[in-house]
């Protein structure tokens, strides 16, 4: 697997105490990993694991030389109040405000503390996908959205280009089985 | 020319007009970082940690302008040495550094009068010292603004963001932690300790509520401090009254103007 961008191997991750694992698998450019599971299964302790936020209790996570993250958390900070805009917000992830999608044209200019749940979400999802990046991990993304956001946040997905690996965590198994290459269900006792 | 114009071109006032502009410009922006970070408290802790050294600098003989340096320098490497963060920190802070400012003034040749003239503010007896203390800070801002806006934005909305990627955020974090604490020793040995807090907390606060966007967040608070500044400086010399509360009466003045505006824009415009 020397085309990895990223692999685990028995990884036992959690807090203070182990929530996920074992879990082995890889990730190579081009796919779009789904991680189903319930509630409290640790799907995002495995994203945090991965991301450097999350202890690591047995295993281990290789990373490719110089991999590049970007990671959008399943609670985005919101502050009250926010005076920064929605390009703000993209310029301090590192994006050109100027190629967000045409769905995020109208959200750039407001404040975010203007802004509903849903928009304020799909702006951070497009921070992780907008990013110059090999690997994006995706927490939850359809979290606040209507029925007409999701479309968007499908067409978001759509852009990721095939140079690139998307991690993608979800409890609605439908929208992994429409955006993934392939889908690891996480329960208390493992994965399948 | 009126009696307003008048003072503010006074030779006799000069180095302290300029003193108190570069502290102010300097201390508003500081706010804008510091409510970022949810930690303006950070600057009234400061202000009483350096309030403490410049008094017990001059107990020892020292400059009290060297006191207050050391007061709140040391209390922001301590605390980035601790990598806490938050108000709590700042609360002890504050009692720290009021209790000592007391204890010394009551138990040093000092006394209680220059205690209180470092609350109070004594910008009017400003000198050369004071003023480049005041343009070096400044000048030490304009340098590290533009390093420090943008990470401590992104460390503050996406948090976790520099550390999946492995980059190092504590120099950051400890840069913004040296320039409040110098922006507070300076503020307090000119401006007071009241008139420094009012000036890194008021415009920040309005330009949070008002500004449209981050840079806008930046020119609305340093128009607000410098107002107030220029207002209060005015106003406490043709009214013979201390600096230190006029500054603070100006500034409070100011953002309910601001948000009494904002109010009446609303209801005109419907804007939410």
């Amino acid at each position: 697997m020397s085309e990895s961008l990223l692999r685990l191997d028995g990884l036992v991750a959690g807090h203070r105490a182990p929530v996920v694992g074992p879990l082995s698998f890889a990730l190579g450019r081009g796919e779009v990993l789904g991680l189903w599971g319930g509630n409290g299964s640790g799907k995002s302790t495995l994203l945090n694991a991965i991301a450097r936020a999350a202890r690591v209790f047995a295993g281990t996570i290789r990373r490719a030389p110089g991999l590049r993250l970007s990671y959008q958390e399943q609670r985005p900070v919101r502050l009250e109040p926010m005076p920064m805009t929605g390009a703000d917000l993209l310029r301090a992830a590192g994006l050109d405000p100027r190629r967000a999608p045409a769905p995020l044209g109208a959200l750039l200019g407001q404040r975010l503390d203007r802004l509903s749940g849903g928009q304020y979400q799909l702006l951070c999802v497009w921070c992780a996908l907008g990013a110059e990046v090999d690997l994006v991990l995706l927490d939850e993304p359809t979290n606040n959205l209507d029925p007409g956001a999701e479309r968007s946040l499908r067409a978001l997905l759509e852009t990721a280009r095939a140079d690139r690996a998307v991690l993608l965590v979800s409890h609605e198994r439908a929208f992994l089985d429409a955006v993934s290459t392939r889908v690891l269900a996480l329960d208390a006792g493992g994965w399948s | 020319m009126n009696e307003g114009l008048a003072l503010l071109v006074d030779p006799l006032f000069r180095v302290p007009l300029l003193t108190g502009l570069a502290a102010s410009l300097a201390l508003a922006p500081i706010g804008v970082l510091l409510m970022l970070r949810d930690e303006w408290l950070a600057a009234l802790g400061l202000a009483h940690l350096a309030a403490a050294g410049a008094l017990g600098g001059l107990a020892l003989g020292a400059p009290g302008l060297a006191g207050a340096g050391f007061g709140a320098l040391g209390g922001g490497l301590v605390k980035g040495a601790l990598g806490r963060r938050g108000n709590g920190v700042y609360g002890f802070m504050i009692l720290i550094g009021w209790a000592l400012l007391l204890l010394i003034a009551a138990n040093s040749a000092v006394g209680e009068g220059l205690g209180q003239a470092l609350i109070d503010g004594q910008l009017y007896f400003a000198r050369w010292p004071e003023l480049i203390a005041a343009l070096v800070l400044a000048l030490a801002l304009l340098w590290s603004l533009p390093r420090l806006a943008w990470p401590l934005l992104r460390a503050r909305l996406l948090p976790r963001l520099d550390r999946a990627n492995g980059r190092a955020a504590w120099r950051t974090h400890l840069g913004m932690d040296l320039v409040a604490a110098l922006g507070m020793a300076v503020g307090t040995a000119t401006l007071g300790l009241m008139g420094a807090f009012a000036l890194v907390f008021v415009p920040a606060w309005v330009a949070f509520r008002v500004a449209r966007g981050w840079r806008a967040t930046w020119v609305v608070a340093g128009l607000i401090g410098v107002a107030g500044y220029l207002g209060a400086f005015v106003l406490a010399l043709a009214l013979d009254q201390p600096f230190g509360p006029v500054l603070v009466a100006v500034l409070v003045l100011l953002a309910w103007g601001a948000s009494a505006l904002q109010a009446g824009w609303r209801l005109l415009t419907g804007w939410r």
